[in-house]
């Protein structure tokens, strides 16, 4: 869909109230463990203590001989036949014949109080005989590590790798060696980040009813019901449209709610039992159970000449995702250079499997580790020569009809301008404090269409409805609002949006990779063109005059000029008074897979503050810059910018997974997982660059992932400057930079 | 489980001696309610000891020494202008602990009893020279704060001995303490190392001093060697070198996911130095 380049927007663009603001702060809103139902009994969950262990035997006869307890399921009451990545999900669902990490669900309790429930978990007897473990990507990929799966790796692994690596990437273009020689500069760098969690605030929680005869209702918390509804079909054996999904408020997901993990077990307990059941995740099972991120472990070669133009890179990339495939290496490879014109670059991706969770999406999945390995090359090539960061990255940026690194031209981009607007901040000149460093780095994600479904109606006083099935984790619903809005001429607030269930709409791809703004604003902008045509067209059959005399604007239906004939204009509240002796309701919808997404660029600016006695940072400024396209309510495209560079500012200081010699989760609580508090984070100033995306009417462009890219290596490089020793090892956690600054070296 | 709301440390105490399986006192809660319910204690005895008379008061004797409630909360103790102004080293290390809500509940005793080597409150007592009474079955005793914890999770207390009160002496003239910790946030975190200096001194020079140290050890600990760096000094620079070394020299902790042995035992000599300033500005005069 085409860029309408219209410029005057009446509420795009404004900072109207969010909808959902009164029943959050006031607490009616409704959340994944807000919901009960009559006889509802409560589950538990039976998790593995070991990091991997084969299942000798599960005996759940204690269990149910507690009063109260209606029903254990295991592996045996999910579907038997499965494969590929509904086996995958089901294994990590509920393990087979093996516990792969440390929480892996073995089997789950359902009884008439949660403290029962909690209690009968405990009584069900699992003998487990433990098997060797490996938690690190590099230990998993070594000769001798212990295998987790024979035969997972796929047609893409080359003959003479650890079992473990089950799946390889490899692409480029030009002669890289070529290219190095031409440099003045060559810089090799290894690499390493931690897995970290999204760190959302609400546990997953669900309540699920289902009858022998396949019907099923499912409340839950997530960021797309109709991938909840085909994975616990498949899970459970069950028709998709027999099981109706409803999504809850959300407290965060950040991509992290995009699969399942306790909803097909609550479905399996209720099957059993004839009851609805209710689950609710504990942090500690949130942490150790739900899908983190990937770890990585990176080496990265580029070449620079003295006057600041790349020559080549490469970059090998080893990720690893938990027991199973999954680990976000395309998109680590494919994005890791995309900043930068390359005529020579290569690229190698592995996907490694180890003893931890199922990863999971989290914000631009594997985007964040390959900025930090490859825009901290970047920064030290600039040292190097002595060159502006800035300056040496506008020599290389990438614009429109750019050849990307990863193949395709580029269409109309914003790179440069959130570096000139970066250049132009006074964040950029201001001095540095003593043991203060500055560090700049620039980012990227490509964003996402995805199946969307959209369905509009006129209420009977001409306010309007918008049904969408794109839960609202960042804003959408007052996006959405704006979009009808302007669409229609009528004010923000007669527009209300709601997220509807799986029975309203047809499939809805979850908001997952900022799409939601962009492909649920698009088929909402066309719904609203559908119904403004039909609102005419009650116009047109009113006058006697035909549709195409009739004009819309300003929320009412006019003779397109003198020749259409002299009729007063028709409001929408007029013509909607009469719809139901005019041929029925008015409704717009619209069902589409748009491909006219568009990529965002953001470019960050941080100081950093670093005790020399004691390692500790502090981030004392901030400054996010990114192109948004065309921001529709800015109060949240600031907010999304500014919770980026805090969930970068978590991922690159003392957020981590640590896992114990024994394989198991040492710090499965927020005392221990280091996510920033608010008095560790300064305020977070935003620039909103606009260079509209061509694909979407109004110019709008995702916004939610990119923010989260440029952290890492901003941070990284503001800490190697305060303190004169080049960080290549997240989290820089102080007992880490406290060794850099003694000169110990990178641990 | 029993719950139980004697009226009296006595009963408290008895209750706790007649007890067989695991006992624990209730006071702010903020410790065992959340072992409870993260399944790491489940006591068979719970004695609230919340409905003993006393036990919220904060009581400024006449020998300008102090006698705390065993059920004072923090957020009692930092909106109390005259013992903060006493003796703010304690106020601060207790003002660490938790979030505001946990500050309306949690108390000094709760954190000297839970027996952690990380505890924030239990530095500042042990700099301070303070000591707890001890209400047991054969009656009450005064016991040294550094006396009680006995490694991790664990104190020298008795079976049916309960701490009654708490007991911190007068500030005096020309005194000071402080105390720091490091976390790598600011707030909402647990020591990874902690220190308490409380020093006096004579125009320029310390008479007197003693140094804690928290999270270096299986419980926090006096350093006499530390103490002993200051006292006849200036806080010149040769005198925090010689404080921070001897600091160092008794840390005896443990590598684990908050900190390193080699990190620790470098920030305890840090933290003591920087600790040592603020008292000494304090016992100056300053605010």
């Amino acid at each position: 869909m085409a860029l309408d380049n219209k410029t005057d927007f009446k509420y795009i663009g404004t900072r109207p109230e969010r909808p959902d603001g009164l029943d959050k702060v006031t607490g009616k809103a409704r959340y994944g463990a807000d919901a009960y139902a009559p006889g509802m009994l409560h589950g538990a969950v039976v998790r593995s203590p070991h990091a991997h262990a084969r299942i000798v035997r599960i005996d759940a006869s204690k269990a149910l001989a507690l009063d109260g307890v209606k029903a254990v399921v295991t592996r045996a009451d999910f579907a038997q036949d499965l494969e590929g990545e509904d086996w995958n999900l089901l294994e990590n669902t509920i393990a087979g014949e093996k516990v792969l990490y440390d929480g892996h669900a073995v089997a789950g309790v359902a009884a008439t109080s949660a403290l029962i429930a909690k209690d009968a978990a405990k009584l069900v007897d699992v003998e487990y005989e433990v098997l060797p473990h490996v938690t690190d990507v590099d230990a998993a990929m070594a000769e001798g590590a212990p295998v987790l799966r024979d035969g997972a790796a796929d047609h893409s692994v080359p003959d003479g790798l650890h079992p473990n690596v089950v799946r390889y990437t490899e692409f480029g273009r030009g002669d890289v060696e070529a290219g190095f020689a031409a440099a003045d500069l060559v810089i090799e760098r290894s690499f390493k980040t931690e897995a970290v969690h999204q760190g959302y605030i609400e546990p997953h929680a669900c309540l699920a009813q289902l009858g022998t005869d396949g019907k099923g209702e499912l409340w839950c918390c997530t960021q797309g019901h109709w991938f909840v509804r085909r994975m616990c079909a498949a899970l459970l054996g069950l028709e998709a449209t027999q099981l109706r999904v409803t999504a809850s408020e959300i407290g965060g997901g950040f991509g992290g709610k995009t699969t399942v993990f306790i909803d097909p077990i609550a479905l399996a307990l209720s099957r059993k039992s004839g009851k609805p059941v209710k689950l609710v995740m504990s942090r500690s099972e949130v942490l150790k159970a739900s899908g983190p991120t990937a770890s990585a472990s990176m080496d990265v070669k580029m070449g620079m000449t003295k006057d600041g133009k790349l020559t080549a890179a490469t970059g090998t990339f080893r990720m690893q995702g938990g027991a199973f495939p999954g680990a976000p290496m395309d998109m680590t490879t494919m994005l890791a250079f995309s900043c930068y014109e390359l005529d020579n670059v290569h690229h190698e991706g592995f996907d490694v499997m180890t003893n931890r969770p199922k990863q999971a999406a989290y914000r631009a999945p594997g985007a964040p580790m390959g900025a930090f390995a490859v825009e901290s090359v970047f920064d030290e090539l600039c040292e190097g020569l002595g060159l502006d960061p800035i300056d040496a990255r506008l020599k290389n940026a990438v614009k429109e009809g750019t050849r990307s690194s990863f193949g395709p031209k580029y269409k109309a981009v914003g790179l440069i301008e959130t570096l000139e607007a970066a250049k132009a901040h006074p964040h950029y000149s201001a001095p540095l404090a003593e043991n203060t460093g500055r560090g700049i780095a620039s980012g990227y994600w490509m964003n996402w269409g995805g199946e969307t479904s959209v369905s509009l109606a006129i209420g009977e006083d001409g306010t309007v409805q918008v049904g969408v099935g794109t839960p609202d984790i960042g804003g959408s619903r007052a996006s959405m609002a704006l979009m009808a809005a302007e669409t229609i001429g009528i004010p923000y607030e007669n527009v209300r949006v709601n997220v509807v269930d799986t029975a309203a709409l047809g499939v809805n791809e979850p908001t997952h990779g900022s799409r939601a703004t962009y492909a649920s604003g698009l088929a909402t902008i066309e719904a609203a063109r559908e119904a403004i045509g039909k609102l005419c067209q009650r116009a047109a059959d009113k006058w006697g005059i035909d549709v195409d005399a009739v004009e819309w604007k300003d929320g009412a239906a006019h003779p397109s000029g003198p020749n259409a004939g002299d009729f007063e204009p028709l409001s929408i509240a007029e013509i909607a008074g009469e719809m139901g002796s005019t041929g029925g309701p008015i409704t717009g919808h619209h069902d589409a897979s748009p491909t006219g997404f568009g990529g965002s660029f953001g470019t960050h600016i941080v100081d950093v503050h670093v005790d020399p006695e004691t390692g500790r940072s502090t981030v004392t400024r901030y400054t996010v810059i990114q192109d948004a396209g065309k921001a529709i309510h800015p109060d949240y495209v600031e907010g999304q910018f500014q919770g980026g560079a805090a969930q970068g500012i978590g991922w690159a200081l003392n957020e981590e997974y640590i896992y114990g010699e024994d394989g198991r989760l040492q710090n499965d609580v927020f005392l221990d997982y280091r996510i920033p508090v608010a008095s560790d984070l300064p305020m977070i100033d935003t620039v909103i660059v606009e260079v509209p995306n061509p694909g979407h009417p109004y110019g709008v462009r995702g916004v939610g992932e990119t923010g989260i890219t440029p952290p890492l290596p901003a941070i990284a490089c503001a800490v190697s400057h305060a303190t004169g020793h080049r960080m290549t090892r997240l989290p820089m956690s102080p007992p880490r930079v406290l060794r850099a600054i003694q000169g110990k070296g990178v641990s | 489980m029993n719950y139980h709301t004697p009226a009296s440390f006595a009963d408290a105490s008895r209750i706790a001696a007649e007890a067989t399986g695991t006992t624990r006192f209730l006071a702010g809660g903020t410790d065992v309610l959340v072992q409870l319910r993260a399944d790491i204690v489940t006591p068979d005895d719970l004695i609230d000891i919340k409905h003993i008379p006393g036990v919220k008061a904060i009581t400024r004797n006449a020998d300008g020494s102090w006698t705390l409630g065993v059920a004072v909360a923090g957020a009692e103790m930092t909106e109390h202008a005259e013992l903060m102004a006493d003796w703010p080293g304690i106020v601060e290390g207790m003002d660490l602990i938790g979030s505001t809500q946990v500050q309306g509940r949690a108390t000094l005793v709760g954190n000297l009893c839970n027996g952690s080597p990380a505890a924030d409150s239990v530095p500042g007592m042990i700099a301070a020279g303070a000591t707890v009474t001890v209400t047991g079955p054969d009656g009450s005793r005064e016991v040294a704060v550094e006396d009680v914890p006995a490694g991790p999770g664990r104190t020298t207390l008795a079976r049916g001995e309960v701490v009654s009160a708490v007991n911190i002496p007068a500030r005096g003239e020309n005194g000071g303490d402080a105390y720091l910790r490091f976390i790598p946030r600011t707030e909402m975190d647990i020591a990874v190392v902690g220190c308490a200096v409380n020093l006096t001194r004579d125009g320029d020079t310390i008479t007197d001093a003693r140094v804690s140290l928290g999270a270096v050890a299986p419980t926090v600990l006096l350093v006499k060697e530390a103490a002993k760096a200051l006292i006849g000094t200036t806080l010149d620079d040769a005198a925090l070198e010689a404080l921070a070394e001897a600091a160092s020299a008794a840390c005896n902790p443990i590598d684990d996911k908050r900190g390193t042995i080699e990190f620790r035992t470098h920030v305890a000599g840090v933290l003591a130095k920087r600790a040592a300033g603020i008292a000494y500005a304090r016992a100056g005069g300053e605010k």
